[in-house]
């Protein structure tokens, strides 16, 4: 049977012709078959699909691969960074059937298909890359060609460039849909994908890499779950540290309440100025006000984290043209002058201009491609954020040193 | 390494590290080092630096090297650093005057070298560009004190870290140090050894290898996988080892082989460029394997997993600029090892440069004079910097190319030595579409993935398939397909070869659209399904009923259909960033990046893999002329299929596309280049790149494609035996009687009437394949029976064979004015391929009245053929007679040694006369250019030590790889130093103190063996001979040791060759099979024991007189120094 044909198209009118992706004996006729609609972003990274899928960063985006190959190795046990796959729809060049490596136990599209998510393939990713790099990530809608208005049996290549009867009309039609979505700006994501009660955490070992040294006091860490990935918990507990995992609403209160040496604040999706997001933010203000100013706390963040600790030092956030989406983004660290190769996950940013100078923050980091900011730190006090994503997974390892780095700043915590 | 360092590498995190910490990894710790490194962070720029090449091109070091030392020349120009460049290879862009500040076409030896240090005086010296040898070369000159004595750091690569990676200790000291896993391996004499060590690996979960120490062949090895086979396979393989003796040696058969590009700078930023997967498992050498990038069966634990190693690694050796990183990894586990470092730029490297976009080799210059990652900007993309790494949006499949073509009766399977002399590499979106396109850029005779043996098809065919794919050979390949044709399943493959079955199942996934082509009458939708997957035309036509097997009609049906390939960039970042550099591949997608520019351009089509008859020249011949154009006020636009090349960086010409070097990937560019259907189409350029362009010409311009230049007409002029025949009839010019034949019996007529010894060989070729000189009627038959048979077709051409003096002449005309460079005369005489003799420049044994001769008849050719360009004509003089054996109206593999002594610029004249220029605007009046004050020796290089079962005695048909040049202001050091380069003698005196000669004449040219034979006496050289040739050298009154010949089922001349008493043979040949046996195994021999081993008296002579040289008396200057008043 002909695999279903979909079309993506986006708010500006461009779109994009494509197959739904679909393993031996799976079923066409599932959740995932209905379309969808979200944000159109691209992620460069060349290895680690099953985490971009599962990394709730991704909430609500049709996310294309730029690397042209997916589910070479399939999916496995270990590889998750959350419960779930969040994203909207996986948009690929080439789905490769039969994947192949020691761990797999399952294939990429059977396995989102089950969470109602489809994977289009065929569609000239390259040219959608450019496209949204040119006019910025935007809304668009990813649906099945109705049958009724386009015609389902001309050739693959006609289709595939727009050729067909019906498929403009249809593309144009779901322009407009894709123009009716909230923007995303307006969408509370952080509410699906954060915890929704305290709890503790045991994410175990992490093979194959090896565990850091263990920190010889236990310290308490609380986790502030915008939509986390397990890696970043996984970070701290491997280095011994007794890690509790809280709603991103928990007030300072509750948090001060278990008695943390340190509070780190992790990724999540959208806009860090979104409503739901208030009550962190007040949150971090009055850590950072009160026991971290007084030397009793440690605080660090990361990616949203770090945009809503700028939020709660007084700066402002905007958003990114098109993200930084990859494995291969070079970050300076302006205090040594090193570059560093960070995996990077994120469409808005802290503005420079807007930190207050009574903060005593100063700005740490720095993209080396686009000079955004990257990370944060105040002058004297144990806290830094980065904007990037040092637990990786995917992406390079170089940056794990930083948990060491917040491991070490709690050995400062009176 | 110290325990100092060994802290720093292995404690914490980099960022934690002071600045300086890398400084320390970096300095040098031997009491022999050179100065030391500069502490990071401190700027130190040299003011100069001596780069060094990498010599002759041979099996394992090719043209990456020339495309390596050309980047980091180009880097230090913009860095204002002067550069000063030694190699022996004039064949190379990089010894260009303009390319280097100051250029040495020199042996590279330590002589020479330190030779060239006092007179540069260089700050600094660069080793890590010239592949193996430069990194030897400045080992040897920092052991023997000479860059202390003259104060020049080593930039780079410290010298600890050469050692390190190179010496087996320390390396695995290192390698433990850090926690790296690396092979391990025991030698053991007893049953106890053995059980220790298998312990201490982890067996039974590891299994063992055992090899016994010599035995031939692995005779009484094995691999034990339980503790009761252990036994077994130790006690039979002490038992089948005369010592008693056996490796025992952890088993990775079956693993994975990875490797990693990785940079770092001197303030230890380190990025990784790049990872590669090979198709093949461990046990192929990486340079025979077919490779991948990036990795496909990794997932991101493991991929990251290895780059943490890798980086690992770079930090711990201290390496300021590129290394490559070898890894095994169990298909199985996360368990990997480390199987080799290569700390300088390596071919894997000029490889990663061309399929990301990363100029590894610039980067690495920069770095090397102290730039860090984000000072250094990314060409590529104009807005980002060195610092990131590459992120890939298509798939890259590298094939290598081996030389069986040409040797098709040496030894074919692949294992640890590497065989290819070359390789090519294809972009594309799937993996299918990217090892399609990498099999037709292979070039071997128009082979698409459907090529099948004859003897597949017979019943025993599928026995022959799979003894093919269970050891890797040169067309492995092919039988894979072949076995998935025969009902073979993925899990049978991947069970006998343990290629990962991702590979396999992509193979199947090509011969699912070769059924539904066989199967399915030919539609839109299978067209285009068959295009994405990389079905060339061809196939297609081959394999689909719909269109009678005509090319062209899948052609017109794709015009018909809108099925037309797009051009995608290669960006380095997936399309994140902008990027300015025209750096295409073909696809069959949705939106075309490569629109061509407005003004005029004209096509450069390179010369693809390089192989044995086609090498290095090409390239340089398409670099230049694709700078010529530039010159011009042309547009340039270069098509190429090789990423070893100069052609194929980035910013050689205006717009590269990497593609196949076939008809219909070239007509694709073309198309694309006219900005659409019907438009005009750009000119093409067939003359530069060999014989692979010049093939081209006839089948562009029969699609209307323009080919500029000599017209297709004069090349078949030059071609068709018939017609060239009544041409030189014409013109009264001789040649050696003979024609073209199309039957076997016409052969046998023609070969009687003009009489044996006659030279065979088939038309349209180049490099001499499967050209003979047949001395009889039965060879003749046995020739055209197994060699070649002619047909209408494809004329065999039959000459008589004229024995005398061979002179080449390279010419240049615009159609009026004749310009003839120089001529270069022969020290072999007729009968040794042009490719694989010594050639001089100026000729030096011509009367004037012969050269007036071979201008006048020059001239004549060149004009009467209408050769717009460059044209090769090879003469014989034959008992004062001048002949003409061949004419070849393109560039030949002399263009770039000729254009470098004479000074003229033969590429650059010729692309301007073929835009419209004419010499005489140019300022050239024609002629023969006046002769040079120097004189200059082109010697041939082979590789014969790695490919066994080739012999290597020198004839028609052509043998080398490489070439070098001696160059000096008389002929005797000129020769001495050509023979130094080429590895025939040694600059300095061999360990046993008296050289020994192993000679064994055949008997018509024991007159001749004569003088040469006294003249080595002379020199000191002690004399061995096999029977004949020791009666001979008695009457001479000389000492001589007579050793017994091998068909006497006599060992001594073997073991005496072994021994290393003897440091050159002469060995010459009467013909006749056995004799020629009986030679074989000594010249193998003296290959394998790496032995000179002269077949012609010619060069024995030559090298003879060359040795009465004093070890000093040659000169060593740049290059543009010869030929100066010397004052």
């Amino acid at each position: 049977m002909p695999a279903p044909r979909f079309i993506l198209a986006l708010e500006d009118g461009r779109s994009f012709f494509g197959f739904r992706a679909l393993d031996p004996g799976q079923s066409a006729h599932d959740e995932a078959a209905t379309g969808t609609g979200g944000e159109a972003v691209f992620c460069t990274a060349m290895t680690g699909y099953q985490e971009i899928c599962t990394d709730p960063s991704f909430r609500g985006q049709i996310t294309t691969l730029t690397y042209p190959l997916i589910d070479n190795y399939g999916i496995n046990a270990d590889d998750f960074e959350s419960a779930r796959p969040w994203i909207n729809a996986l948009v690929v060049r080439e789905y490769c059937t039969g994947p192949s490596n020691w761990r797999t136990n399952g294939s990429l599209s059977t396995w989102l298909g089950q969470h109602g998510i489809p994977i289009v393939e065929g569609i000239d990713t390259r040219s959608l890359t450019r496209h949204l790099r040119m006019h910025g990530a935007m809304r668009a809608c990813l649906a099945p060609a109705r049958s009724g208005t386009v015609a389902q049996d001309t050739d693959p290549g006609a289709w595939i460039n727009g050729r067909t009867p019906g498929a403009r009309a249809e593309a144009e039609y779901l322009s407009a849909l894709a123009k009716a979505l909230p923007v995303l700006e307006e969408q509370e994501l952080v509410q699906g994908v954060s915890t929704s009660a305290l709890g503790l955490v045991d994410h175990g070992t992490w093979a194959p890499f090896a565990p850091p040294p263990q920190s010889p006091h236990a310290h308490r860490v609380v986790l502030i779950d915008c939509g986390v990935k397990h890696n970043i918990a996984r970070s701290l507990t491997r280095r011994g540290l007794d890690t509790v995992i809280v709603p991103y609403h928990t007030s300072a209160e509750e948090i001060l309440a278990l008695q943390p040496a340190g509070v780190v604040i992790g990724n999540g999706p959208g806009d860090p100025s979104a409503s739901a997001l208030a009550t962190t933010v007040q949150t971090l203000r009055t850590l950072l006000d009160g026991p971290v100013a007084r030397g009793r706390m440690a605080l660090t963040a990361v990616c949203l984290g770090h945009q809503v600790m700028g939020l709660a030092i007084g700066a402002q956030t905007s958003r990114l043209r098109f993200g930084h989406r990859g494995a291969n983004h070079p970050v300076r660290d302006v205090t040594t002058g090193r570059v560093y190769i960070t995996s990077q996950n994120h469409g808005f940013q802290v503005d420079a201009t807007t930190i207050p100078a009574a903060s005593g923050f100063t700005v740490s980091h720095v993209n080396v491609n686009d000079g955004s900011v990257e990370g944060l730190a105040h002058r004297e006090l144990p806290v830094f954020t980065v904007q990037y994503h040092p637990e990786a997974s995917p992406g390079p390892q170089d940056n794990q040193y930083l948990f060491d780095r917040f491991v070490d700043s709690l050995e400062t915590i009176r | 390494m110290t325990e100092d360092t060994t802290n720093t590498i292995s404690s914490g995190p980099p960022a934690s590290l002071p600045a300086s910490s890398s400084g320390a990894i970096g300095a040098p710790s031997g009491p022999r080092a050179s100065l030391p490194a500069s502490p990071s962070g401190v700027r130190n720029k040299p003011a100069s630096v001596l780069i060094i090449g990498s010599g002759p091109i041979v099996i394992g070091q090719a043209a990456e090297f020339d495309y390596a030392g050309t980047q980091a020349c180009k880097a230090m120009r913009e860095e204002g650093v002067r550069s000063i460049l030694v190699n022996s290879n004039p064949a190379t862009i990089m010894t260009d005057a303009e390319v280097a500040d100051a250029v040495y076409i020199e042996p590279l030896t330590v002589p020479v070298l330190e030779r060239i240090i006092a007179r540069e005086r260089p700050e600094g010296l660069l080793p890590t560009l010239g592949g193996q040898t430069g990194l030897n070369l400045a080992r040897e000159l920092a052991d023997a004190g000479i860059l202390e004595k003259y104060n020049v750091r080593l930039l780079g690569t410290p010298l600890r870290a050469i050692r390190q990676a190179e010496d087996r200790d320390e390396f695995r000291q290192l390698m433990n140090a850090l926690g790296e896993p690396i092979p391990t391996s025991a030698i053991v004499h007893t049953m106890q050894e053995a059980y220790a060590f298998a312990h201490e690996i982890g067996f039974p979960e590891v299994p063992l290898i055992v090899r016994p120490a010599y035995t031939l062949g692995g005779t009484g090895g094995g691999i034990a996988h339980a503790w009761p086979e252990l036994d077994l396979v130790v006690q039979s393989g002490i038992g089948a080892s005369p010592i008693g003796q056996i490796l025992l040696e952890r088993s990775l058969v079956g693993w994975k082989e990875i490797e990693y590009e990785v940079m770092r700078d001197a303030a230890d930023n380190c990025i990784t460029v790049c990872n590669m997967e090979n198709f093949d498992p461990m046990g192929v050498h990486t340079g025979d394997s077919i490779v991948v990038a990036p990795s496909q069966t990794l997932t991101d634990r493991e991929y990251q997993m290895l780059r943490t190693s890798a980086l690992k690694i770079i930090r711990a050796l201290g390496i300021e600029g590129g290394c490559n990183v070898q890894f095994g990894l169990d298909p199985y586990s996360f368990n990997y090892i480390v199987i080799e470092v290569n700390p300088r730029v390596s071919r894997s490297s000029a490889l990663a440069s061309k399929a990301t976009g990363y100029p590894i080799a610039r980067v690495a210059a920069k770095i090397a004079v102290g730039r860090t990652l984000d000072e250094i900007p990314n060409s590529v993309t104009g807005e980002t910097t060195a610092a990131f790494e590459p992120a890939l949006d298509y798939c890259v499949v590298k094939i290598p190319r081996w030389p069986f073509d040409k040797f098709p009766h040496g030894d074919r399977t692949i294992g640890t030595q590497m065989k290819a002399t070359g390789e090519v590499m294809a972009i594309e979106r799937t993996f299918e579409a990217a090892f399609q396109k990498a099999v037709r850029s292979l070039e071997m005779g128009g082979r698409s993935l459907l090529w099948e043996d004859a003897t597949w098809r017979e019943p025993e065919g599928l026995t022959r398939i799979w003894s093919l794919i269970d050891t890797p050979n040169d067309i492995r390949l092919w039988a894979l397909m072949a076995a998935l044709r025969r009902g073979v399943t993925v899990a049978e493959l991947h069970q006998r070869t343990r290629i990962d079955t991702w590979f396999l199942e992509r193979l199947a996934c090509i011969h699912a659209l070769e059924q539904r082509l066989l199967r399915e009458p030919l539609t839109p939708g299978l067209l285009w399904d068959a295009k994405r997957r990389g079905f060339s035309d061809a196939q297609v036509a081959t394999l689909s009923d719909t269109v009678q097997g005509l090319p062209d009609r899948v052609r017109e049906l794709r015009d018909q259909w809108q099925i037309a390939p797009v051009f995608k960039m290669v960006d380095t970042c997936a399309a994140e960033f902008a990027a300015r550099t025209p750096y295409f591949y073909s696809t069959y997608e949705v939106e075309n990046e490569a629109i061509a520019p407005p003004g005029k351009s004209a096509i450069v089509i390179g010369s693809g893999p390089i192989r044995i008859g086609q090498g290095i020249e090409f390239d340089y011949c398409s670099v230049h002329s694709a700078w010529a154009l530039r010159d011009a006020g042309w547009g340039s636009v270069m098509i190429n299929s090789n990423p070893e090349t100069v052609s194929t960086d980035f910013d050689t010409s205006d717009r590269l596309y990497f593609e196949a070097l076939d008809e219909e990937s070239v007509l694709e560019v073309i198309r694309n280049e006219a900005g659409g259907p019907g438009k005009p189409m750009p000119p093409v350029i067939a003359q530069f790149g060999g014989q692979t362009a010049i093939n081209l010409a006839g089948p562009l311009n029969r699609l209307g494609v323009p080919v500029i230049g000599s017209s297709v007409d004069t090349i078949d002029l030059a071609e068709d035996r018939r017609r060239f025949e009544r041409f030189l009839d014409a013109l009264g010019i001789p040649q050696p009687p003979g024609t073209g034949v199309t039957s076997v019996s016409d052969a046998i007529t023609i070969a009687n009437h003009i009489g044996y010894p006659v030279l065979v060989r088939p038309s349209y070729v180049l490099g001499g394949r499967a050209m003979e000189i047949i001395g009889e009627e039965s060879d003749l038959q046995r020739y055209l029976t197994n060699i070649v048979t002619p047909t209408e077709k494809s004329p065999v051409l039959i000459d008589k064979y004229l024995q005398g003096k061979e002179v080449e002449v390279d010419a240049i005309c615009d159609g009026e004015v004749t310009l003839i460079p120089g001529i270069m005369e022969h020290i072999e005489r007729a009968g040794v391929h042009s490719g694989d003799s010594f050639a001089v420049y100026p000729a030096i044994n011509l009367s004037e009245v012969i050269v007036e001769q071979l201008v006048s008849y020059t001239e004549r050719i060149a004009i009467g053929l209408g050769v717009r360009g460059l044209v090769n004509i090879q003469y014989v003089i034959h008992q004062g007679q001048v002949y003409v054996i061949e004419v070849n109206p393109r560039s030949s593999r002399t263009v770039p040694f000729l254009s470098k002594v004479t000074g003229v610029p033969m590429v650059r004249l010729a692309t301007h006369i073929q835009v419209g220029k004419t010499l005489r605007e140019m300022g050239y009046a024609g002629g023969l250019w006046p002769r040079q004050k120097l004189v200059a020796v082109k010697a041939p290089v082979f590789s014969m030590s790695k490919l066994v079962g080739v012999d290597t005695y020198l004839g028609p048909e052509m043998k080398s790889t490489g070439e070098v040049m001696g160059i000096d202001h008389t002929f005797a050091p000129a020769l001495y130093k050509a023979m130094v380069g080429a590895g025939v003698i040694s600059m300095t005196p061999s360990k046993s103190g008296t050289p020994g000669l192993l000679l064994s004449i055949a008997d018509r040219d024991k007159d001749d063996a004569v003088p040469v034979i006294k003249q080595f006496a002379t020199n000191g050289y002690r004399l061995f001979a096999t029977a004949g040739t020791a009666r001979l050298i008695r009457t001479l009154g000389l000492a001589v040791r007579e050793v017994g010949k091998i068909n006497d089922g006599d060992h001594t001349i073997t073991e005496l060759i072994r021994s290393g008493e003897v440091t050159l043979v002469v060995n010459t040949i009467t013909g006749g099979k056995g004799v020629l046996q009986d030679g074989f195994e000594i010249r193998r021999v003296a290959v394998e024991t790496r032995i000179p081993c002269l077949t012609s008296l010619d060069t024995a002579s030559a090298l003879a007189s060359s040795l009465s040289l004093g070890a000093n008396e040659y000169s060593v200057l740049p290059i543009t120094e010869y030929g100066k008043p010397r004052g």
